[in-house]
């Protein structure tokens, strides 16, 4: 294939295609993609069919074996701090919306809170650090994002965003400030959705956010993690899209690890009714069929799932999981205030915790997989 | 017994017993680590710099698994880009107190791990330099390992399929090439997923192999152990006994010369 950007990728497949290929979809053809060594769209197509129920099994196997084969029996270890709960756009499923209601208990991390947080997990043993902000590029801007990066770095070796999207200019302030990760949802490709869900602020604009991380991958930035959110718009298609964005990044930005998340809806604002709920079967499905289009891709499982799910999930294709998680500014050494938190957790064991579970499921957790030596600065 | 025996392997200098080296990153625990270390027997053991602490080597679950008294424990740097980050993990190795060698690893593509040829023979020749006795892992390029020979390397470590493929030694050709012209140990790294790998790699007369992913991924890790050893001891044996010629065509019934005689 040749190089296209991803917006024509993405819509060169628009929902009426994807639906064809589906309805399309034998048996048959579900076996054919299990047995494939190269797959392609539709192998992917035919893997999250309803076909491929009875061969779920076959698939799981395939899955755990491209997996540990790659990756090793190991699982990355990392939990988010919340810079900031600060939100100027308005997405709806959102607790951090702007129009939620939530007028109060906002709050932006000073440097020294920081510190207090950072200190608060690193006590736990973690020593991968994913730094969260709201939508609030004026308010709680670039550069002060980079400089919570410094003040972090001092306490992990690897520090990686997630955060509104940025132009050229900003991704390299990050990238000198030593991110190494940058995690941005698309939270839906299905462009009449996005519009629908996305009210306020520079998040409203479609085509700016689809380019972001080809823009942090150009300035350097070594992980890009993508993913849908799972619930705003048919499952199915999300994932097809997600897995050609990924593909894509993997040949535009060749020395970026790609990576991939699967936030799932499940409690939203009492305004907004999750449109398309992704039940625990689909979940499992869209996963492993990810894996097996996607075999070099890392996986990552948020503490948005329940711990019996996500214990379950470890041996079939995942990579990286948080633990011990708190998504409120100063949710780990709070002083007392009830900021407002973005989404409910499901997993509220202690890293310690999550770890013993990655043990009994037969594998290491691994804290540390990144070196201050890798930054020049 | 026959009168072919395994002979010792040397690196710069160094003897060593085993032709076996060992990765260490996808294991499923220490105690996992340390059970295929005993029963392959393995000599040389080579650790990701951006995966240990080395500050707390007895809480490390690598670290804690190696016996510095049995094995030499060979620092690799995996994960960096160019010369520049290989050159800094290499002195903060040194510096924090592990010998002098390193297992050179540039990787700027993290998807198959492809080493990046032109900053390989840059740190090799810096690193040669600041005393480092160094470990290139170097695509299966027969010019490259000359090239890394002249730099100073102490062995070259050509790959036989992309890391963690278990594919086996898909660049055949280009190996035996460097086999041939090699003044220094050849070790295969990388993509042997099975014993018949190993034992295939040391009847082409390669000196040495790596290995991590076949040996952490097997049900049991005693058994794939001393599996892996024993391949190696037959391929060496096969090497050194001198292995008959490979017949390149059946013999003809009526041969296409024979109005000659």
């Amino acid at each position: 294939m040749t190089v296209r950007s991803i917006k024509e990728l993405i819509e060169s497949w628009p929902a009426e295609r994807i639906i064809e290929a589906f309805d399309a979809v034998t048996e048959e053809r579900v076996l054919v993609a299990i047995g494939n060594e190269q797959r392609d769209v539709y192998d992917l197509v035919a893997l999250l069919s309803p076909k491929a129920w009875p061969h779920l099994e076959r698939i799981a196997m395939r899955s755990q074996a491209g997996t540990r084969r790659y990756f090793g029996r190991t699982i990355g270890q990392y939990a988010p701090i919340y810079l900031s709960n600060l939100c100027a756009a308005d997405c709806i499923y959102c607790g951090f919306a702007a129009q939620s209601g939530n007028t109060e208990r906002r709050k932006t991390l000073s440097m020294d809170e920081l510190e207090v947080e950072c200190k608060a997990l690193t006590s736990q043993g973690l020593q991968s650090l994913l730094i969260v902000t709201g939508e609030a590029p004026k308010k709680v801007d670039v550069h002060r994002i980079a400089e919570a990066v410094r003040v972090a770095r001092r306490h992990f070796p690897s520090v990686s965003v997630e955060i509104y999207a940025l132009d050229d200019a900003g991704y390299e302030v990050l990238v000198e400030a030593g991110v190494e990760g940058v995690t941005l949802y698309m939270e839906t490709y299905h462009r009449p959705t996005y519009q629908q869900v996305h009210l306020l602020g520079e998040k409203t604009v479609y085509d700016y956010r689809l380019d972001a991380l080809t823009r942090a991958g150009r300035a350097g930035v070594r992980r890009l993690n993508l993913g849908a959110l799972l619930g705003l718009y048919d499952w199915r298609a999300e994932v097809v899209w997600a897995a050609l964005h990924a593909k894509a990044l993997q040949k535009t930005c060749w020395q970026s690890a790609v990576s991939l998340s699967f936030p799932r809806l499940r409690h939203t604002p009492e305004r907004f009714e999750i449109p398309s709920p992704v039940d625990d079967r689909s979940f499992v499905q869209l996963m492993l069929a990810l894996r097996l289009f996607l075999p070099e891709v890392g996986f990552n499982l948020s503490t948005r799932e329940p711990p019996a799910l996500r214990d379950r999930l470890i041996p079939l294709g995942i990579t990286m999981m948080s633990a011990g998680s708190s998504t409120r500014p100063g949710g780990y050494a709070s002083t007392g205030e009830e900021t407002l938190q973005q989404f409910a957790l499901e997993d509220t064991r202690s890293p310690a915790e999550v770890a013993q579970a990655v043990r009994r499921a037969g594998y290491e957790p691994v804290w540390k997989d990144f070196d201050e030596a890798f930054h020049s600065s | 017994m026959t009168e072919a025996k395994p002979d010792a392997l040397v690196i710069a200098g160094r003897t060593f017993r085993s032709r076996l080296m060992v990765g260490t990153g996808k294991f499923p625990s220490s105690q996992a680590l340390m059970e295929t270390l005993t029963a392959c027997d393995a000599e040389i053991v080579t650790v990701a710099l951006r995966r240990v602490d080395l500050s707390k080597p007895t809480t490390d679950s690598i670290m804690r698994a190696i016996d510095r008294e049995r094995h030499l424990l060979l620092p690799n740097t995996s994960g960096a880009r160019n010369a520049d980050e290989a050159v800094r993990l290499a002195r903060m190795a040194r510096a924090a107190g592990l010998e002098p060698w390193v297992k050179l690893e540039i990787t700027p593509e993290p998807r198959y791990l492809i080493p990046d040829p032109i900053e390989t023979l840059r740190a090799t020749e810096r690193l040669v330099a600041e005393g480092f006795i160094v470990l290139p892992y170097m695509q299966a390029d027969p010019l490259l390992a000359k090239r890394l020979e002249e730099a100073g390397a102490a062995t070259v470590m050509p790959l036989g399929a992309p890391i963690g493929s278990n594919r086996g030694i898909k660049t055949r050709e280009m190996i035996l090439i460097i086999i041939e012209q090699s003044n220094i140990p050849v070790v295969i790294d990388a993509g042997l997923g099975a014993p018949s790998h190993v034992a295939e790699a040391m009847e082409m007369g390669a000196d040495a192999v790596l290995m991590n992913t076949a040996l952490a991924d097997a049900r049991d890790h005693r058994g794939m152990g001393e599996a892996v050893a024993l391949a190696i001891r037959a391929g060496r044996l096969a090497y050194l006994s001198g292995l008959g010629p490979v017949r390149e065509l059946a013999a003809a019934s009526s041969p296409l010369t024979g109005f000659l005689s």
